[in-house]
């Protein structure tokens, strides 16, 4: 339960609003939830519901508008690369399926020892350092930017002992 | 209330209308359509779909006078802007030139019917909206001919999503207009249904549990502007031009919600007509242009298969039931009448119409006996005193008003009153929710009373100390019943709903008694919107007090003390109580008429079969004491009568009265004899006016397809402070209660019971309460209780064995279980609760 | 320009350090308008000098903050670092690297609007520099700079920062709002504005991050020394991004009406590889395209003159193209990014984007002809001008532009796919 093991993290999310509008509480504890279980399951939805008084329905519409929320599993960490236009004019559609050839998946697929997901994604607001692409994981989201296909590689491989550590 | 009103011109014509209305409303008015799919004129604009554009012209200003610019004829200069706006989101400004059927407005919508329709499916032939679908109709009054949108383009969607038991949707058709979804979170505050994802993948989704279970999902399917939710009951049943449409009253509570009954002669059912589905039809004063869903989906009952359809008789009792012709049958009834020499009781249920309890009542009359009326809750004179009368609409009350709810669980006993309550509470009305436990209504008031089951009426009185500052009241003054008393007392107009949760009758009694003085002692009774609403248990008990049938301070039981006969009339005591069975079986003679073969029926000498409300006409009396007509939507079995045409033919066979002819005709008796009816008979009920918004109609998008009203509104009766200016209310010395019991079991209503007329709903199965004893923890703790756990309950000499569960909503000292479910429980009683070791 | 006004950490690098930036002045225009101007004198100040909002209408942030109602309270402010443009980066490097500035000008602008509370909307992506901001923001509660009764007046003001999920139409103020109050992020009906009615339904200010970071070097040096930088009707210095196929893509401050050719060439490097430039999208995805002709590339980057040559400034967020481009391989880019940022609440941007996709896609298998050229632009033309917020407009704006402007390479593109 989100309630008991992140008490003083909720309650500090809770405190940045005014009390009677908790419900600007919902994206900060969905991070939670997920950052907690990898994705948003439907039993941590209820909870967020509960902890905000809201039905589970008002709470989970917002996964799928938000593209960083996510409710089914993937990969530990999820590589986002950004292939908007900027990025594109510099090389990141070619580096993106490169990497995804390299890793023996499709764009969006999971390595089959579960680390690894790579995923297109829109602008980053990282053009002049192009090719961009972030990590999302259980620690947050960070950025790795002027990205090549040596460097990306370099990371996944990082990411794989530190995911298969712990 | 006078309002500043505005002047415009729209497409030529000059319009007035008041300060703030959205043009398309004054179009509307004017009688011009402009085509609308997400703005609906109950709901808040948010001017999403676009349909609505129109060209916008306004008086040009001069920016360093603040004068308008005119002329060499001194005309305004007109400023068309550079954009097409929604109409549907504007409010009419002065002067404006407002252009529907412009070029570019016209071109302008069409564009946008267009891009509608690349996702929309075209299969109207096969959609249950077809023939009523707003986006058919402007797709051919506006659309183009034929799709830019390869149909190999379209995305394709799932198409027959289950949302919840009662409505299902086709994504395919969805055209995001959210009214749906905007119903269930403005209107009904039941945010079950959300859109997700975004863009072309926008959706509707549903994550709660147990999905989309509203009581008022149905208003839905009314609003959908394509048909892409569709109720459990009627998709795919029949199409909109095959039905035929009647008027009629809902029969499940006593808010008396107008509804259309749609029928069609159906080969799966021998060729009879059967009711294929039941719609809202507009009454802005009753429920606007909605219903609950058990008014909408419990209508199976009037088409059951196990209708009585001829009269029975038992020679001997005991005996095997035989049928027998109407005129045995009278006959019979008859002779065994005569024979009780005027100890004879007639017994009714809330349910029967006021023709029918008037001839109840006449006939007892003529016999020398007497009519009871089946039920606990009492007060039916007060609110005849001080009820609310001609004019009132609650829809009128907001800031600066105040609304009190006592002793009621508005939400399941009177699911439209709760939400038109909670809306007057969102126009800034004060709400004081008064009541032993937590109930919904609670989320809206600005003060919430909590007493101790069977002190309701208590509680009134420290308000009314407030207020006539008697010695004697002292006691019942709290902090809180000052606080709320003044907010009483300030408000500028005052309704007060009563209901009888964990009342019996001397408490309901004494609890109307108080609020009616309450109301008078500060100045609200006698005008509109002023006065006493009771929350009855069925659709006519009003109608019943009113006819002077009404229940008895000691019950059945009592009243069937020495009699020799009985009359019972929609009503099933010995199902209801039995307990009472054996004392129904003692009486002589005992006839029963109904639909049903139900347990009192069993116990009959003759069994008469009664036409339901669907097959014949007549009137009830709602709470409010608006008196309404239904009509005949299905011809009867030849078998079955009407009621009071049965105790009519006996009284005429008796030579009490001569037979009557119609329900018109009783209802003019009673208009002779009730000074309260004086003006009602059935052309009056059958009168109606214009009601905004205009629903029905060529332009069904606009309000849905709730039905317009053409059959009549109904009479509200006027209270009697309003004629008798000497009537005085006193307020009545609450009875001291004996003994504190260690458990009250207390009876709660739920919306969707098990009783004869919900159970047979095809569609409601799901949906229906389970029958669960209800403790609050602490005391489930002393109890040695779990949740979900068994116990046994035991009272008067009764035992039961109950699930439990746990919920702190109960209050300490209480265990609460809900009506008509198998615990057969008229009023809160002591019990002991004994749990069962697994 | 010598000295960086907005991006100081070019000539201070330690600035985002609360001590270096405090001994560089930090914090003197707070303290000054809290212990000797009415909340209307800084408004006054603002509203002269010209300053206009940075985050793409260019609506001038004095006049925004005058039309807050009066007596209505509490009201809030909210810095838009929802950054999402593509080709945007601005304001994440003003964040980064001169975080004090910025917070600096959230706090003037706070004291202006009389707000106790103002809020920073980050773009989820933002996660690691959204908590530095809050440990940034921490040290000034700890300085006494941000909480109860600053500078010994009766001011109170709390700074927070709300991580947003993902969704570039958060950046439009309405739907900015709707998110951060747990909804999903939808634009509202306007009117009302944020002003009159915003977060939580009171009134709100919402400016760009670096419409913000402008303020505190007013307070400074005053509204005449700003209106003197840029042109008569686009004043003060603009943070442009630099993208694309450009030899040194990044941020220039640059007076606003510095010419195109002076970013691109002289600043930015020209075009590497040997090409040459074709075309500029002047405002990242959100206005039209222009070719690079030498009309344009000597036309000043501000609001005025973009508008005259058919296009807009917006967010300032400059995309070389260079000539081995198709454009119709960049509007297709550009309307998938709208496609999947279209909130789809209104109709026109819900479903033409995804028609146009539809029709791109084809033309991309080799499946359309001229024809479906001249129905993506007919479908495009059906949006413009319908839609609940400009989101839909832009991507119309880009197809139609771009079609107007590069017309032959979509029939090229029809012919070969390419
Ligand atoms: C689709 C869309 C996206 C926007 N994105 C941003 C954004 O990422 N950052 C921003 O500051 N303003 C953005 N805006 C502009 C805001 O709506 C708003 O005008 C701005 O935050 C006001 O601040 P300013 O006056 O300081 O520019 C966007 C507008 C639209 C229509
Ligand atoms: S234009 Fe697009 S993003 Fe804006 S409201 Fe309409 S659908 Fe949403
Ligand atoms: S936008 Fe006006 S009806 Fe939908």
């Amino acid at each position: 339960m989100l309630a008991d093991k992140h008490k003083s993290e909720i309650k500090a999310i809770l405190k940045k609003y005014p009390a009677k509008e908790k419900r600007s509480a919902v994206m900060p504890l969905l991070f939670l939830a997920q950052r907690e279980y990898g994705h948003i399951t439907p039993a941590a939805l209820v909870e967020v519901a509960e902890l905000l008084e809201l039905d589970p329905t008002e709470v989970g519409s917002l996964i799928g508008f938000y593209t960083l929320l996510h409710d089914e599993a993937a990969g530990k960490y999820r590589i986002q690369i950004c292939t908007d236009l900027p990025c594109a004019l510099r090389g990141a559609e070619e580096l993106a399926k490169r990497l995804c050839a390299n890793l023996g998946i499709r764009l969006g697929g999971t390595m089959t020892n579960g680390l690894i997901t790579v995923e297109e994604v829109m602008c980053l607001a990282g053009c002049d350092k192009a090719p961009t692409l972030q990590v999302q994981d259980a620690d947050g989201i960070h950025y790795h930017e002027n990205q090549t296909l040596g460097s990306a590689m370099e990371l996944i491989a990082e990411l794989m002992e530190k995911g298969s550590d712990g | 209330m006078s309002q500043a009103l505005v002047s415009l011109t729209i497409d030529g014509v000059e319009v007035t209308v008041p300060v703030g209305t959205k043009i398309v409303d004054a179009a509307k008015q004017a009688g011009i359509e402009i085509p609308v799919f997400c703005y609906h004129p109950k709901l808040e604009s948010v001017g999403m779909c676009r349909q609505c554009l129109v060209e916008i012209g306004r008086p040009k200003i001069d920016r360093s006078t603040r004068k308008i610019v005119r002329d060499k004829n001194g005309d305004p200069v007109i400023e068309f802007g550079p954009k097409l706006e929604t109409s549907c989101t504007t409010p009419v400004g002065e002067g404006w030139v407002v252009l529907v059927n412009s070029e570019r407005a016209i071109e302008g919508r069409r564009q946008v019917i267009e891009l509608i329709l690349t996702s929309h499916p075209l299969d109207c032939p096969i959609c249950d909206k077809g023939g009523e679908c707003p986006l058919q109709n402007m797709t051919m009054a506006h659309g183009p001919g034929k799709s830019r949108f390869l149909y190999e383009d379209k995305m394709h969607l799932a198409k027959h999503v289950p949302l919840g038991d009662l409505i299902f949707l086709d994504r395919e058709r969805c055209i995001q207009c959210a009214r749906c979804i905007r119903f269930q979170t403005e209107i009904v505050d039941d945010p079950v249904i959300a859109f997700s994802e975004r863009g072309r993948k926008l959706e509707i989704v549903t994550l709660s549990e147990p999905g989309f279970a509203s009581y008022f999902s149905g208003n839905t399917t009314d609003i959908c502007p394509v048909g892409a939710l569709t109720t459990a009951d009627f998709r795919f049943g029949a199409r909109p031009w095959e039905l035929n449409a009647t008027a009629s009253i809902c029969p499940h509570c006593a808010v008396g919600c107008n509804t259309m009954l749609n029928t069609r002669r159906e080969a799966r059912s021998q060729g009879r007509v059967v009711i294929k589905r039941v719609m809202p039809r507009q009454n802005e004063a009753v429920n606007e242009i909605w219903l609950c869903d058990k008014g909408r989906f419990a209508h199976h009952f009037a088409s059951s298969e196990e209708r009585l359809a001829r009269p029975v008789i038992k020679l001997k009792r005991r005996g095997r039931l035989t049928a027998t012709t109407w005129e045995n049958a009278v006959k019979f009834v008859v002779e065994g009448l005569q024979a009780a020499h005027g100890a004879v009781l007639g017994i009714a249920g809330g349910r029967a119409s006021n023709e029918d309890l008037y001839a109840l009542h006449r006939l007892m009359d003529g016999l020398g006996g007497r009519a009871v009326l089946h039920d606990q809750m009492a007060g039916g004179e007060f609110v005849q005193q001080a009820g609310v009368g001609p004019g009132t609409n609650l829809a009128d009350l907001g800031s600066g008003d105040c609304i009190l709810v006592v002793a009621s669980d508005l939400h399941e006993e009177a699911p439209i009153w709760w939400l038109r309550v909670k809306q007057a509470a969102e126009r800034g009305a004060k709400l004081i929710v008064a009541n032993a436990r937590p109930t919904r209504l609670d989320a809206h008031a600005t003060h919430i009373l909590r007493y101790d089951y069977g002190v309701a009426a208590h509680m009134i009185l420290g308000m009314l100390h407030e207020i006539n500052h008697q010695k004697e009241l002292d006691q019942y003054a709290s902090a809180e019943t000052k606080k709320v008393a003044k907010v009483v007392s300030k408000a500028n107009n005052v309704v007060v709903f009563y209901g009888s949760e964990g009342l019996d009758y001397a408490a309901s009694h004494d609890l109307a008694q108080n609020c009616a003085t309450l109301l008078a002692a500060s100045g609200h009774v006698g005008r509109a919107n002023n006065g006493l609403v009771a929350v009855w248990t069925h659709s006519n008990t009003q109608g019943a007090w009113d006819m002077g049938v009404h229940p008895e301070p000691g019950g059945l039981a009592a009243a069937l003390k020495g009699q020799k006969a009985a009359y019972v009339v929609a009503a099933d005591p010995a199902g209801d109580e039995p307990l009472l069975t054996s004392l129904l079986e003692q009486v002589d003679f005992l006839i029963v008429q109904g639909l049903f073969l139900t347990e009192t029926a069993l116990a009959a000498d003759v069994v008469l079969p009664a036409q339901s409300f669907v097959e014949r006409d007549g009137t009830y009396t709602n709470g409010m004491r608006r008196v309404q007509r239904f009509f005949p939507a299905i011809a009867p079995n030849e078998g079955m009568r009407a009621d009071w045409e049965i105790l009519s033919a006996v009284a005429a066979a008796m030579g009490i009265d001569s037979a009557r002819p119609s329900a018109a005709a009783v209802m003019q008796d009673i208009a002779a004899k009730n000074r309260d009816y004086s003006e009602v008979n059935y052309p009056a009920l059958s009168r109606n006016a214009s009601q905004w918004p205009h629903v029905g109609g060529k332009d069904i998008y606009f309000g849905g397809t709730a039905h317009p009203n053409h059959q009549g509104l109904g009479v509200q009766l006027t209270p009697r402070v309003e004629r008798q200016k000497d009537i005085s209310f006193d307020w009545a010395a609450p009875r001291k209660i004996a003994h504190k019991p260690r458990y009250l079991m207390v009876p709660i209503t739920k919306l969707y019971d098990r009783g004869t007329t919900v159970v047979q709903s095809q569609v409601l199965g799901p949906r229906l309460e389970i029958l669960r004893l209800y403790v609050n923890p602490e005391d489930a703790e002393r109890l040695g209780m779990i949740d979900e756990g068994e116990v046994e309950v035991q009272w008067d000499g009764r035992k039961q064995r109950l699930r439990s569960v746990i919920d702190e909503h109960v209050p300490s000292g209480a265990v609460l279980v809900p009506r008509s479910l198998g615990v057969p429980l008229a009023t809160a009683v002591d019990v002991k609760i004994r749990p069962i070791a697994l | 320009m010598a000295e960086h006004i907005l991006l100081r950490h070019r000539d201070i690098p330690d600035i985002h350090e609360l001590d270096v930036y405090l001994s560089n002045g930090g914090f003197d225009a707070l303290k000054l308008v809290v212990q000797k101007k009415t909340p209307q004198d800084v408004i006054d100040i603002v509203r002269e000098s010209g300053l206009r909002g940075r985050g793409g209408a260019g609506f001038p942030a004095g006049v925004k903050w005058g039309f807050l109602p009066q007596g209505v309270f509490p009201r809030y402010v909210v810095a838009n670092a929802d950054e999402s443009e593509p080709g945007t980066f601005k304001d994440r490097e003003i964040m980064e690297r001169n975080p004090f500035q910025f917070l600096e000008g959230v706090a003037i602008c706070s004291y202006a609007a009389q707000a106790k509370l103002a809020y920073i909307y980050c773009r989820g992506e933002f996660w690691d520099l959204a908590h530095e901001l809050e440990s940034h923001i921490a040290e000034l509660r700890k300085e006494k700079l941000l909480g109860r009764k600053l500078f010994g007046k009766d001011f109170s003001l709390d700074i927070r920062v709300h991580l947003g999920a993902g969704a570039y139409i958060c950046g439009e103020e309405t739907a900015l709002l709707e998110s951060m109050e747990g909804k999903l992020g939808q634009p509202r009906l306007r009117p009302p504005f944020p002003a009159a009615e915003g977060l939580y339904g009171q009134p709100t200010v919402v400016n760009n991050v670096e419409t913000l970071t402008n303020v505190p070097p007013i307070i400074n040096r005053g509204a005449n020394w700003y209106n003197s930088i840029g042109t008569k009707e686009s004043t003060g210095p603009k943070v442009f991004s630099l993208s694309g196929n450009v030899e040194r893509p990044g941020n220039y401050e640059l007076p606003l009406g510095t010419t195109f050719r002076k970013l691109i060439f002289e600043h930015g490097g020209g075009i590497p590889n040997g090409r040459s430039i074709k075309a500029i999208l002047p405002a990242g995805a959100s206005a039209p395209i222009l070719p690079a002709t030498k009309k344009v590339l000597d036309t000043g980057m501000d609001y005025e003159s973009l508008r005259k040559i058919g296009s807009d400034l917006g967010s300032g967020s400059v995309i070389v193209v260079d000539d081995s481009v198709n454009i119709a391989w960049l509007a297709q880019k550009i309307t998938s990014f709208f496609k999947h940022e279209s909130c789809g609440k209104c109709t026109p941007c819900r479903e033409g984007t995804y028609w146009m996709s539809r029709i791109f896609e084809n033309l991309e298998n080799g499946k359309a002809t001229s024809e479906d050229i001249d129905l993506l632009d007919s479908v495009a033309q059906s949006i413009v001008g319908k839609c609940l917020c400009a989101l839909g407009d832009f991507a119309a704006a880009q197809v139609v532009s771009d079609i107007a402007r590069f017309r032959s390479d979509f029939d090229a593109r029809a012919k070969d796919g390419k």
